[in-house]
């Protein structure tokens, strides 16, 4: 399983931390839903997390080994990681764009090995776009273009997954889709760590909960022991009603606090 | 929903390839000279030095053999220019080095290096084109958008020292020389300009060869790109190196000749599913065709004045241009 660790991680854009001094421990099998008030820094965090940004101060590790000194295909096979409202430049095919998430199993030249043909078809069939898999992707429904970007990410089989709202856009039937899709991943022993605006969802679905607040960590540990109106109205500024046990949790803002 | 057309690789390379022969055939068995397909294949195979032959191996054949390769340049160039910047009015003049080897050629035109040294034009063009590329590169180099806006900013300084040139031309006739030069052409090419020329190209044409990976990726953004470990930098350096090399040496021996780089990856596109990698050596091959073509009918038009390829592929470019428009409407949300 694995391990992605923050260590006193700090980013700095034109000389203000945009994430500061923040410390944690991540392991295969948890859903980490990440939440904070726009401009937390949760984008930031998660592109760091990812190894697309470099740390300023303080470093992040998979399995023990910096992200900065992975070599960045190796590190491409073994982490996905998916923007907020990722889009198709072109009118590919649908398969064409799932397929794309082989790209750091690929040798340079050539086309789809084979022996990756199987795949192809069953990340297409996981994901529910079987009647999509020709379609130009340009064309695609919001939540269709969703679940083929999710196909896109999990095709290689990463063993941690970095998404940034991927509920965001997405009617309540495909929100529930795509963050079942996700635990079952988490349940299957992968790190999953999803940014999320959607605090039911988050309470229902995720095992851990990291909230932050300017760029600090704010709060970190199992969702049903933090998810508190206390830390709601901390982190946003709200004061809440929390109802339910974990799986029907339902989370309800009243008004901004005073 | 209508399903994205896709034909298997080889078939449309091989179509593409076929029509790249029958346009060299043509190119050379057609031209001023009238002479017929018998006489000219018997003066080429005949072990005696004869006009026909002549004709073919020493005036037709680098002629074609330099339509071939400035074509395939525009062609791969403008494929990948419109994968890396997904823009898809992007083409080979985008970053500077066309215009850049128009000033190189220019200024060799002006001190009258050219009578001097009659491959002086060409070389200069080279200069001049790498110049250009550097300049972009070091302004445009961190991220796709200032890389185009860097390129635009060469592009207008190389036209502004063009217009500067003409405007304290030496003579008239030497104005005339330099925008006629300019209006592109492969009359009066020899094998000189073709060995000059073949190295550069080749290097530049191998480099643009390697980004179909690259330019795959970057149809889901820079992002998601990066994240499946392309390596931006290094690809967006590539890109300008490979352009820089091949297109600065085709306009450093042709002049410049626009739109071919521009159209041939459009005309590809539909039939390879719109999937970048795909489209580059098709692109590189019916470039390649189109220049040729070109050339043909510069050759077979008959003018008092000589038809300057840069102006036919302009002309026929431009409906081109329209018809894109016109499709994209369409096609825009």
């Amino acid at each position: 399983m694995s391990r992605l660790v923050a260590a006193h991680l700090t980013v700095r854009r034109s000389g203000r931390a945009i994430v500061d001094d923040v410390s944690f421990a991540l392991e295969g099998g948890g859903f980490v839903a990440l939440v904070g008030a726009n401009g937390a820094g949760k984008s930031t965090l998660l592109a760091a997390l990812a190894g697309l940004i470099a740390a300023d101060e303080g470093q992040v590790t998979l399995d023990g080994a910096s992200l900065a000194a992975i070599d960045r295909r190796a590190l491409a096979r073994r982490r996905a990681y998916l923007p907020q409202n990722p889009r198709a430049e072109w009118p590919i095919a649908v398969e064409r764009l799932v397929a794309l998430g082989l790209t750091p199993h690929l040798p340079a030249f050539g086309g789809l090995p084979g022996g990756l043909e199987p795949r192809l078809t069953e990340a297409i069939e996981a994901c529910d776009l079987v009647a999509q898999r020709l379609q130009p992707a340009t064309t695609l429904s919001g939540g269709e273009l969703a679940r083929a970007m999710l196909a896109r990410a999990l095709i290689g089989d990463p063993q941690v997954l970095i998404a940034d709202e991927p509920t965001a856009g997405l009617d309540p039937r495909h929100s529930l889709d795509t963050v079942g899709r996700l635990q079952a991943l988490a349940a299957q022993g992968k790190l999953v760590v999803a940014a999320m605006h959607d605090l039911t969802l988050a309470a229902r679905y995720s095992t851990h909960l990291m909230a932050m607040l300017d760029g600090r960590l704010a709060a970190f540990g199992p969702t049903a022991e933090i998810l508190t109106p206390g830390l709601l109205r901390r982190v946003f500024g709200v004061e809440a009603r929390i109802t339910g046990d974990a799986g029907e949790a339902l989370v309800d803002y009243l008004r901004p606090s005073g | 929903m209508k399903s994205a057309p896709n034909l298997p690789g080889y078939v449309l390379t091989s179509a593409a390839l076929v029509a790249l022969l029958l346009a060299a055939a043509g190119s050379l068995f057609l031209g001023r000279v009238n002479l017929s397909a018998a006489d000219l294949l018997h003066g080429v195979l005949s072990p005696n030095a004869n006009l026909a032959g002549l004709v073919v191996t020493e005036l037709r054949l680098p002629r074609a053999v330099l339509a071939i390769l400035v074509g395939a340049s525009l062609g791969l160039s403008g494929a990948v220019l419109q994968g890396l910047l997904r823009n898809p009015l992007a083409e080979p003049g985008l970053l500077g080095v066309s215009n850049g080897a128009a000033l190189g050629a220019v200024i060799s035109i002006y001190f009258g290096l050219a009578h001097a040294f009659g491959l002086a034009t060409p070389l200069l063009g080279m200069v001049g084109a790498m110049a250009a590329g550097a300049l972009t590169f070091a302004f445009g180099r961190s991220s796709t958008l200032t890389l185009i806006l860097s390129g635009a900013a060469v592009s207008s300084l190389m036209s502004a020292f063009l217009a500067l040139a003409l405007n304290f031309a030496p003579s008239p006739y030497a104005a005339y020389e330099m925008s006629v030069w300019m209006l592109g052409s492969l009359s009066e090419r020899s094998w000189d300009h073709v060995f000059l020329a073949a190295p550069f190209i080749g290097l530049g044409l191998a480099i643009l060869a390697t980004m179909g990976r690259a330019i795959d990726a970057l149809a889901l953004g820079d992002v998601q790109a990066q994240s499946l470990g392309i390596h931006l930098d290094r690809t967006r350096v590539l890109a300008l190196l490979g352009v820089g090399l091949c297109v600065g040496a085709a306009t450093s021996v042709t002049g410049s000749v626009s739109f071919i780089g521009l159209v041939a990856p459009h005309l590809v596109r539909p039939f390879v599913g719109h999937q970048p990698s795909r489209t580059l050596l098709p692109s590189a091959l019916l470039g390649a065709t189109l220049l040729l073509l070109a050339d043909i009918g510069t050759r077979v038009i008959h003018t008092n004045t000589e038809l300057r390829l840069g102006v036919l592929t302009a002309l026929l470019g431009a409906p081109f241009f329209f018809w894109l428009v016109v499709r994209l409407r369409k096609v825009a949300p």
